[in-house]
Parts: C-alpha cells; sequence; structure tokens
C-alpha cells in the first residue's frame, strides 16, 4: 500500500453529504421522548388492592423495599396494614416485586425523572408520596405473567355419583407431588397466620412440606393444634379466606394441605415418634375437664405435656364432641380422630367416658376435687323451628339425626328429605340423606351466597343431587297419621336491612308452596346445655350471658378456678376457634396455678 | 541515536481509551512498548458470591451488570445452565424471542464498538453516529422488555414479556435503516486510508497460539479459525437457522486490528439478516414456561455449565446446585478476561503507546466482565 491513497482520503469526505439532512435530535425545541407502553420507571402502588403481603419486599433482591405503617390504613384480617416502600437509591428497575405481586398492585410509571440533593427524599412510599403515578402506569403483571400460580392443584374426589353409595370419604388427599407442588405456591406472608383463630404457624409448615420434610411440617403442626388432621379435613379455614393469592386466584389449599402432612402420621404410635414432645415431669397439680370436645381436648394434651394431671369427663362413649357426632363420617373418618385422641392417651392425658357431668358426678364434686377445671361443653341442644308440626314422626332435629346416624344407627328417612337450614349442619344432613337413599331439598331463607356452609360443602351438596332452594321460610308441617307428608314454606323477598346488616328475608303474602315429603330435618342453630352449672351452688358465681360463658382474655370465667372454651364461648362456632380457647386456657390456667404457687 | 530509557507509563485506571475501569502499566522505550502488565481490581463486585445468597431467581437480575454494553448474553447463559440443570423446556416462541433479543443486543454492541475503535483512532464523527443510530435499537429494546440498557428480560424458563403490538413493523424500519447506514460507515471508516493505516499490521494475534491462549470470538475469527458457538455447539435456534442458511461465519486472515474489524463489519450485517428471518418466522405459542414460586423455586443437586457467543466471544456459565432455592455457587467464565489480560499483555509488546486503546477496542474489551 502506498503512502498516499487518494480514494482512501476522498471517500470519507463524501460524507459531508449528510449535512443536508434532517438531523436525529435537535437541541430546540427540546422534545421529551415519550416512554413505551411497557417502561420500567418509578413505582406506583395502588393502596386499595394492596394487602401489605410483603412480597415484594422479600424477592427483592437489593433489600430496596421496607414495609411501613402508612397514615389512615389499619391491620385488620387479611391485610397488615403495611405498604411497601422504595429506596430509589437501591432499586434496580428489575420488576420482580410486580412480577411477584399477588394482588397486581404494585405497578411501575413511564415516570423515571427525580432529582433530590436529599437521600432521605429518596424513600419513597408508592401511592402515598406519588398519588398521580396511577396516570402514568406502564409496567404491570398480569396473572399470565405473573410469578404466582393462581390454579389451584386440584383435590381428587370421589365423583358425585359414586359418593352417595356409601360413607367412603369423599375427599380423596393430595398425594406426595402434589403437595409439595400446592405447597410451593404459597408466598409465606403470614397473613393466614393472623386470620387463623389458634395462629398456626402455616407458612412454616407450608415451607416444611414444600421441602419435602413431612415430618418436620408435622412437628410445627402439633405446636399448637393437637387436632390437625381433624382440622385437615372439617376445618372451616379462615386462613385460606385471607390468602394473598386469592386475590387474583384460588388460595393456597392449607387445608388440604395440613391434611397431606398429618396422614404421614398413620397411627398414634407414629404421631409420638415424629412429634417427640417434651413432657415436663409432674407439678402435682390437678386440672379437670368437662367434655372431650375440641377445646377440651386441646386443653388437655397441653397441659398433659406441661406436667399437669389431667382428666377429662366425656358424656357419650367416644371423645370428639361435635366433631365426633356431628361431622359425617364421609368427611370426618372415625379412625382420624382416634388415632389423635389415643397420642393424647400416650401422653397421659385421662377419659372418663359415659359420664355425664351433672348427672353420673356433680359439678361440685369436679370443683373440689381439682385444682382447676377447664369447661368446654359445647352447643348440643338445638333450636327449634317453632311451627306446627315439629314434633311430627319423621321430624327431627338434624343434630340428634346426625348424632344417631354417627353412632351406627339405621334410620328410615323415606323417599324424600326436607332440611331446613344453611348451615354445615344442614349440609351434613342432607348429604347424609342423600347416602340414605332419599331425595334431597333444602329449604335455606336467604340466597345461595349468603348461605353460612362451606362453599366447598354447598358445590359438593348440589353434586351429588341435593336440591337447594333459597328464598323460602318454612310455615307448618303437614302430617297424616302422625307422621310427616308435607312441608308448606313461603317464598321470600330480600330487602335491605334499614341498620346497615345482610339483606333480610321478606315472606311473599300468598306465595305458599308444598313439597311433599316423608322426613324433615331442622337445622337453624344450637344452644348450650348448661344444666350442671345451674343445679350446683356456682349458678351464681358463673357468669353466663346469652347462652354463652364470659370469660377474660385467658378463658377464666368469673368464677377463679373454672375456665371455658369452644361453642359455649365464642360466637364462630367453628373446631379451630375451639381449640384456640384451648390452646389459650392452657397458658391461663398455668398462670392461674403456678403464678399462684403451692 | 541517544541512549534510551524504560520507563514505567500508567494508562488508567481513569482513561478514556481503557473502556471501564482498569489499568495497563507500560513499559516504555521512546513510544515503543517493551513490557506490559495489567492491573484490576477497581470494578470488583463480587457478583457470583452475592449470587450465592440470593434465589435462583433473584440471581438472575444480577447478571446484567456483568457487561454493561451487551448484558443478554449473560442472561441467556445463565438462563441455559439453569434450564439443563432443572430439565425445563423453553417454548419455541420463547426461543425466537431470545435469538432477537441477543441478535439486537449483538447489533447494539457492535454498533458501540464502532464508536470505540474509531475514537480511539480519532475518527470521532463515527462515533457519534453509531452510537447514535444504536438507540434507535435502544428504543426497541425499551418496547419490548421496558428497559434500555439493562433489559432482564431472559430468564428461567423463556422471557418476561411476548412481542408489543407493532413491533415488527418497527424492528423491521429499524433494520432498513440501520442497513443503509451500514454502508455510510464504510465509506467513513472502512474505506478511510487513515484506518486502514492505523488497522493494518497492528496488534497481530499469532494464529498458532490463538488457541493455545484461549482467544474466542472476533478476535479469533480475525486469525482465520472459523469458530463461533452459535455454530459449534448452537443453542435456542442458531443451529437450524445456520443449517438454512439465514446467517453465515466468516474468518479473516490476518489477526491484526483490521481483520478483527472486518469480522465485527460481517457480523453485524448477518444479524440484521437473522432478526428479520426471525421477525418473519416467529411461531405462535407460549413465550414462558412458567418456574414455581421463586422463593420455594429448588434445582436439583448438581451441576451445569453452558456457553454462548457474544460479541466479546465465548461466554461460559457453570451453576451448582446443592438442591435448595439458592445456587451453591455459579461462575462465569468471560472473553475479557483472555483477552484484556494474558493475550492483550502478550500483544502489545512492540506496539506503539498509541496504540494501546486502539488494540484494546479491537478485542473486546470489558473491565466490567473481567472482574465481575
Amino acid at each position: 500500500m502506498s503512502f498516499f491513497n487518494l480514494r482512501g482520503t476522498l471517500k470519507p469526505l463524501t460524507s459531508l453529504k449528510q449535512f443536508a439532512k434532517k438531523p436525529h435530535t435537535i437541541e430546540f425545541p427540546l422534545e421529551v421522548p415519550e416512554t413505551s407502553p411497557r417502561y420500567r420507571g418509578l413505582h406506583y402502588n395502588n393502596l386499595d388492592y394492596c394487602i401489605g403481603c410483603g412480597n415484594c419486599s422479600t424477592i427483592c433482591q437489593n433489600a430496596a423495599i421496607d414495609m411501613v405503617p402508612v397514615e389512615g390504613i389499619e391491620p385488620k384480617k387479611g391485610d397488615s396494614g403495611l405498604r411497601p416502600r422504595i429506596d430509589n437509591g437501591r432499586c434496580c428497575w428489575c420488576a420482580l416485586c410486580v412480577e411477584v405481586c399477588p394482588t397486581g398492585s404494585l405497578s411501575l410509571t413511564k415516570d423515571y425523572i427525580f432529582v433530590s440533593e436529599d437521600p432521605d427524599e429518596f424513600l419513597w412510599t408508592p401511592g402515598v408520596d406519588n398519588p398521580d403515578g396511577i396516570n402514568l402506569i406502564s409496567f404491570t403483571s398480569s396473572p399470565e405473567t405473573s410469578l404466582n400460580e393462581y390454579q389451584r392443584v386440584p383435590m381428587r374426589e370421589l365423583d358425585g355419583s359414586e359418593r352417595v353409595k356409601s360413607f367412603a370419604e369423599v375427599v380423596l388427599g393430595y398425594n406426595e407431588d402434589e403437595a409439595r407442588k400446592e405447597a410451593q405456591r404459597c408466598i409465606s406472608c403470614g397473613l393466614c397466620t393472623e386470620a387463623c383463630p389458634d395462629h398456626m404457624h402455616i407458612p412454616e409448615y407450608i415451607n416444611a412440606i414444600a421441602q419435602g420434610n413431612d415430618e418436620d411440617a408435622i412437628r410445627i403442626i402439633y405446636d399448637n393444634n393437637p387436632l390437625p388432621e381433624m382440622c385437615g379435613k372439617v376445618c372451616t379455614r379462615r386462613c385460606e379466606e385471607v390468602c394473598a393469592i386469592a386475590k387474583r386466584g384460588e388460595p393456597v389449599a392449607i387445608r388440604w394441605l395440613k391434611r397431606y402432612a398429618t396422614e404421614r402420621a398413620i397411627n398414634a404410635d407414629m404421631i409420638k415418634e415424629i412429634v417427640n414432645p417434651e413432657i415436663l415431669p409432674p407439678n402435682g397439680y390437678k386440672v379437670g375437664i368437662v367434655g372431650a370436645g375440641p377445646s377440651g381436648l386441646t386443653a388437655g394434651y397441653y397441659l398433659a405435656l406441661r406436667g399437669f394431671d389431667v382428666t377429662i369427663y366425656e358424656a357419650h362413649d367416644k371423645p370428639g364432641g361435635m366433631t365426633m357426632y356431628g361431622i359425617p363420617k364421609y368427611r370426618l373418618p372415625l379412625e382420624s380422630l382416634m388415632k389423635q385422641v389415643d397420642y393424647m392417651k400416650k401422653v397421659g392425658v385421662k377419659f372418663h367416658f359415659n359420664t355425664k357431668v351433672g348427672k353420673d358426678i356433680s359439678f361440685e364434686e369436679i370443683y373440689e376435687k381439682f385444682d382447676a377445671v377447664f369447661v368446654g361443653v359445647g352447643f348440643g341442644k338445638p333450636w327449634t323451628l317453632g311451627i306446627e308440626g315439629e314434633d311430627l314422626e319423621g321430624s327431627s332435629q338434624a343434630v340428634y339425626f346426625l348424632e344417631r346416624i354417627n353412632s351406627g344407627e339405621i334410620i328410615n328417612v323415606g323417599y324424600k328429605v326436607v332440611v331446613i337450614g344453611g348451615g354445615n349442619v344442614a349440609i351434613d344432613a342432607a348429604r347424609v340423606s342423600r347416602r340414605l337413599g332419599a331425595e334431597v331439598v333444602m329449604l335455606y331463607r336467604r340466597r345461595v351466597e349468603d348461605m353460612p356452609a362451606d362453599w366447598e360443602e354447598i358445590e359438593g351438596a348440589e353434586a351429588e343431587g341435593v336440591e337447594i332452594i333459597p328464598q323460602a321460610i318454612p310455615i307448618k308441617i303437614h302430617g297424616e297419621n302422625g307422621k310427616v307428608k308435607a312441608v308448606e314454606y313461603l317464598k321470600a323477598e330480600m330487602v335491605p336491612d334499614p341498620k346497615g346488616g345482610r339483606p333480610r328475608p321478606q315472606p311473599i303474602e300468598g306465595s305458599n308452596t308444598i313439597i311433599e315429603c316423608s322426613s324433615v330435618f331442622a337445622a337453624i342453630g344450637q344452644q348450650g346445655d348448661y344444666s350442671f352449672i345451674d343445679e350446683s351452688k356456682f349458678k351464681d358465681a358463673i357468669k353466663i350471658e346469652r347462652g354463652r360463658f364470659i370469660v377474660n382474655e385467658i378463658q377464666q370465667t368469673t368464677l377463679e378456678k373454672v375456665f371455658a372454651g369452644g361453642d359455649a364461648v365464642n360466637r364462630t362456632a367453628d373446631a379451630i376457634s375451639a381449640i384456640a380457647d384451648g390452646y389459650r386456657a392452657v397458658r391461663g390456667i398455668e398462670k392461674f396455678l403456678m403464678g399462684k404457687g403451692k | 541515536m541517544a541512549r534510551e530509557k524504560v520507563t514505567t507509563l500508567y494508562l488508567g485506571p481513569q482513561h478514556p481509551g481503557i473502556t471501564g475501569n482498569m489499568m495497563v502499566r507500560l513499559k516504555v522505550k521512546g513510544d515503543t512498548i517493551v513490557g506490559a502488565r495489567t492491573e484490576v481490581g477497581y470494578l470488583h463486585r463480587g457478583f457470583e458470591k452475592l449470587q450465592e445468597r440470593r434465589n435462583w431467581l433473584q440471581a438472575f437480575t444480577i447478571l446484567c451488570r456483568f457487561c454493561v454494553p451487551e448484558p443478554d448474553p449473560v442472561e441467556e447463559a445463565y438462563a441455559l445452565a439453569v434450564e439443563l440443570l432443572e430439565g425445563r423446556e423453553v417454548p419455541e416462541r420463547a426461543k425466537y424471542i431470545r435469538v432477537l433479543v441477543l441478535e439486537m443486543a449483538r447489533i447494539a454492541s457492535y454498533l458501540l464498538w464502532y464508536g470505540g475503535q474509531s475514537g480511539s483512532a480519532g475518527l470521532y464523527t463515527m462515533g457519534q453516529w453509531s452510537v447514535g443510530d444504536r438507540n434507535y435499537i435502544l428504543d426497541l429494546f425499551e418496547d419490548l422488555t421496558g428497559g434500555r440498557v439493562y433489559h432482564m428480560f431472559i430468564w428461567p424458563g423463556g422471557v418476561r414479556r411476548d412481542l408489543p403490538k407493532g413491533f415488527k413493523d418497527k424492528a423491521m424500519k429499524v433494520m432498513d435503516y440501520l442497513e443503509k447506514r451500514l454502508d455510510d460507515y464504510d465509506t467513513l471508516l472502512f474505506e478511510n486510508s487513515i484506518f486502514q493505516k492505523r488497522a493494518k499490521g497492528v496488534g497481530i494475534i499469532d494464529k498458532n497460539k490463538a488457541i493455545e491462549w484461549g482467544v474466542v470470538g472476533p478476535p479469533l475469527r480475525g486469525c482465520g479459525i472459523k469458530s463461533d458457538i452459535r455454530i459449534d455447539d448452537p443453542y435456542e435456534i442458531y443451529g437450524e437457522l445456520y443449517e438454512k442458511g439465514v446467517f453465515e461465519v466468516h474468518p479473516y486472515e490476518g489477526g491484526d486490528v483490521w481483520a478483527r474489524a472486518l469480522v465485527r463489519r460481517f457480523e453485524i450485517r448477518q444479524s440484521i439478516k437473522i432478526i428479520r428471518y426471525v421477525l418473519d418466522n416467529i411461531p405462535s405459542g407460549d413465550f414462558y414456561n412458567k418456574i414455581p414460586n421463586p422463593h420455594k423455586w429448588t434445582l436439583p443437586k448438581g451441576d451445569a455449565y453452558s456457553r454462548v457467543e457474544a460479541t466479546r466471544g465465548e461466554i461460559g456459565f457453570f451453576v451448582a446446585s446443592d438442591g435448595s432455592n439458592k445456587p451453591r455457587r455459579t461462575h462465569m467464565r468471560g472473553a475479557a478476561y483472555v483477552h484484556a489480560i494474558t493475550l492483550l499483555e502478550n500483544i502489545l509488546i512492540g506496539e506503539n503507546v498509541a496504540d494501546v486503546s486502539f488494540i484494546m477496542n479491537s478485542l473486546g474489551t470489558c473491565p466490567p466482565e473481567i472482574e465481575r
């Protein structure tokens, strides 16, 4: 190559023609380009949708997100009351927080310029500090692009037509793979722990299941719930109502996961081997418990672990209370419950079955014999309908009907059953009647969506062929030869409650309808039977208001030595609240006795 | 000639020609280099260690910082390694989008190289043109990923988002524009006798030693050796594209800066061809095979190694899992380490001081990638 290359010297000069072209950018007037619709700029949080689960804070790999209280937002069930605060100085705009936000409230905006000399000003609570960000939202996540799994692993169940043939368990339970997969959906936000009456360690045991440590999960579960297998099958699962994932999808199947874990221990010996609880040496105190329902059993188990001498008195011949006699066996098989009670016997809880307090043993005697008494008698006495024909043959209370069925009795319900009520007891009675071969109609005075029963139970009943007639108020049971022949009801319309409560049914005059049937079961609620106290000398000392014991925060009644829990105390009327009461009472009794000293 | 003394010259760590924070300590006699030692340590952020404390998904957000001008191949390498370890399938559409992103990144990176290479030769107009044109690619990235420089887009299981509406038209227009501009670049740079004189015969890599030294990518192809991970160990859809003749890999003889420049000049046109093909033939379907909840996402015990072709050369990524939700160890093998340390120290000897930046640019030096 020669030193002077004419072509190579002149050719670059042709680029001078570029001067004649329109420039790509100009300085004046300054044009700020529009950012793209997907731009990842500063954060915005929709405070109304945010539930303060903290998943954004957990995923942030720069630790740029803190959860802080915000003025005007109070913690409530399903909302921690906290909101994310972003340190824009640390944020790298990866938007993983957006991808994992279960509610979709967090997003990134088109806004990207912020200048300040003060480092503290870079701490933003999105939505609070930039309320106008709502108009600039650009990078969002949808359920399709989100990293959360919104679809639940489906539970295998018996087919509806198959179910009505027997009392075999309907729900088949997760297998190992299904449980691992379902457990992986949990984001460990802990909102469920707050919502659970017993504050079970839900994220922890789900985490253990996700990691394949089923035995750890069992140990964590038994930390504050001695009847988890029962809960795993029939709990009212307030936890799932507040599940963060449920905001845009199906909640994590917390109940089924608990069931999966507890079913890994197939008998009482295995439970004891896995849980291997520390049992304190006897401390000399004796505690008597009236009623072997969930609250009594819970109190008994944990008191026994703490070295108390525990004796439980139960009127029936089997433990469990309403969970034994009120819940049909296709939901909660006998073995599930007995396994856990056998385990309790192994840790030293003593039982006296067929011993009704007030009849076989007086309450005074128990009071004198023990250092503390726990009363967990439940609500065994049903409300009556108060309509004509209720005492006809074939008309009965659903609770008694279920009790007889669960005791092994064979009952002929005839060709058609009418169940009155919309709670879990009503559904149970209806589904049991289907299994006895009858056609079943349910009458409920409000709408289906108002039914207090579990939605899965309602769906189950419908799948089995139960007909639900909503907005129907029964007025009379017709009889023939002393036997039930038909039920007459009025159609109702829903009117708003002037006090602001849920809409009330108003009967429509002249809408009388008659259903012919062979049996009627009423399930409109139960109440407590406190005759053993009324007949004792403590009638006035133990205060009962509106059918429930008055207790303090440690479940202590107005009579110092007596503690109470379960349905007889709380309004929620479910097993997990009863367990929570029992657990609280343990601490109460311990404080009461140990604090006093002997 | 008077007796010349050997003096020590410190180039960097803050120097525009160094393309980052590193130092070259030169022993010079007059303006001829007689010895060179590279000094790094100004940019060490411990990313590999940081990844060990983050779960498998969080670790992916760090990757783009391994190399700022071209972050996507690192994300791709990590995703491939994780997918290999887990056995996770990637949907066909995601593979096409990944190739699209990787080729766009290649173009953007080469355009930046145009600026650096010519700038270090004192030809500043070229840099202004190419970096300005690179902006159109960044606009495409913004539309597709939401980010201009750090895309964080290719993650295990696929890509984060589908192509936005109207992306194909916009991208095609940019490609047409760029193709025309490349001809302008040729007149301004490659036909420029100043550049030719600076580049030819400078910074020669011995072909016989290239493999031994671990030279990869454009510098190796500039030695006349046909080597490209896209065809040697095809990933995503590159094997298929090569068989169909969508793109070619062409080595140039010489081993000097000029040969390496020609390699890049050739490849930027190949990338445009690939992007056009991908946009025309992208199949419909999923763009993401969803991973489970990232907090609980565990990978099976074991390790995996993947490699991809970046503009600097081969990038390898090693991940090891102990079965938990975090990497036990990750390691990235970047081309810049070999090129800018061992190779540079060898080929600088006998060169002119003024050519140091010029040679460093031709090797694709990237200090953030050297240190991580």
